[in-house]
C-alpha cells in the first residue's frame, strides 16, 4: 500500500488532534451531563447507561459539532433524544392537573408548620427531605420533568432549553412554570402531610 | 374576580427570580417586595428552595462511569 502523501498525512493528523480536543472537551462536561441525565430516568444505572449512549454517539458523530458553540447543550440534546427514543423516561406520574396549586402554595403550607417568621430562615427548606426533593422531580409527568431538571438542576437558559427539547422558548416557559407548581404541590404532599 | 397586590406578586415572582420580567413589571415587584412582609418572605423562601433543589438533586458521577466514558473515544468508523 502506497504511503499517504505528506499533505494527506498533515490533514489527518490534523483531524486527529481535533477530534482528541472535542474528546477532552467533552469528557470534562461528563459530570454535569450525568448529573442532568440521573434526574431525567429513575435509576442509576439507566442514568450510566445513557450518559454511555450519549458519548459513544457524541464520539461517533464529533464532524456536526460547531466549534465554539454550547458543548455541554449539543451533549443534552443527543441525550434527551435517546431518552424519548428508548422511551425511557420514567413515567410514574399520576394526573398531575389536581396537584397544581398556586405558586405560594408550598410556603403557605410550610409557615402553617413551622410559623410565618420561620419562612425567611435559609435553614426552613431543609424541612424538606433530600428524599423528597428527589422523589417529587421524579413523579413529575415527564414533559413537565424535563424542563424543571434543565432550567432548574441543570441551569440551561430557556433558549437552551428550547434548542434541547425541540420545543418553541414559549414552551419551556409555560412547562417551567407549571412544573414548578407541581413540584411543589408534590413537595408539600412529600414531606408535610 | 378581583386580585389584590399579592396575587399580582405571587404571578410576578418566578418570573422576577428568573430576571426575565420587563422594567416595569421587575420595579412593580421589587416595590411590592420593599412594602410587603407576607411577599418579601415567600420571596426568600422561593430563592433558597431553588438553590435547595439545585443542590439536594445533584448526584455525582458513579466512580468507574469516566473509565467506561474515556473507552469509548477514538471511534472509527472503517477500522
Amino acid at each position: 500500500m502506497r504511503e499517504p502523501e505528506p499533505t494527506e498525512a498533515r490533514r489527518i493528523a490534523a483531524e486527529e488532534r481535533d477530534r482528541a480536543r472535542f474528546e477532552e472537551e467533552a469528557l470534562a462536561l461528563a459530570d454535569q451531563v450525568y448529573r442532568v441525565a440521573r434526574r431525567l430516568v429513575g435509576t442509576r444505572e439507566e442514568a450510566e447507561d445513557l450518559v454511555q449512549e450519549t458519548y459513544a454517539r457524541a464520539f461517533r458523530s464529533w464532524r456536526s459539532y460547531t466549534p465554539g458553540t454550547n458543548m455541554r447543550a449539543w451533549l443534552l440534546r443527543i441525550l434527551t433524544n435517546l431518552n424519548v427514543d428508548r422511551g425511557r423516561r420514567s413515567q410514574r406520574a399520576p394526573q398531575t392537573q389536581s396537584l397544581e396549586e398556586t405558586d405560594y402554595y408550598l410556603a403557605n403550607k410550610l409557615a402553617s408548620h413551622v410559623g410565618e417568621e420561620a419562612l425567611e430562615e435559609e435553614a426552613v427548606v431543609e424541612r424538606l427531605s433530600q428524599d423528597a426533593v428527589v422523589n417529587a422531580l421524579s413523579e413529575l409527568p415527564p414533559q413537565f420533568r424535563d424542563v424543571v431538571v434543565l432550567v432548574d438542576i441543570g441551569e440551561f437558559t430557556y433558549a437552551d432549553a428550547a434548542q434541547i427539547l425541540d420545543i418553541p422558548i414559549g414552551t419551556v416557559m409555560s412547562r417551567l412554570h407549571r412544573g414548578r407548581r407541581a413540584l411543589k404541590a408534590k413537595l408539600a404532599e412529600e414531606a408535610l402531610p | 374576580m378581583t386580585t389584590g397586590p399579592c396575587d399580582r406578586c405571587e404571578e410576578l415572582l418566578q418570573d422576577f427570580l428568573d430576571r426575565t420580567l420587563s422594567d416595569a413589571e421587575w420595579a412593580e415587584a421589587e416595590r411590592h417586595l420593599d412594602d410587603c412582609d407576607y411577599c418579601r418572605r415567600r420571596y426568600r423562601f422561593e430563592a433558597s428552595l431553588r438553590r435547595y433543589v439545585r443542590t439536594t438533586a445533584a448526584e455525582r458521577m458513579p466512580p468507574g462511569l469516566m473509565d467506561k466514558l474515556q473507552q469509548l473515544r477514538g471511534y472509527h468508523p472503517t477500522a
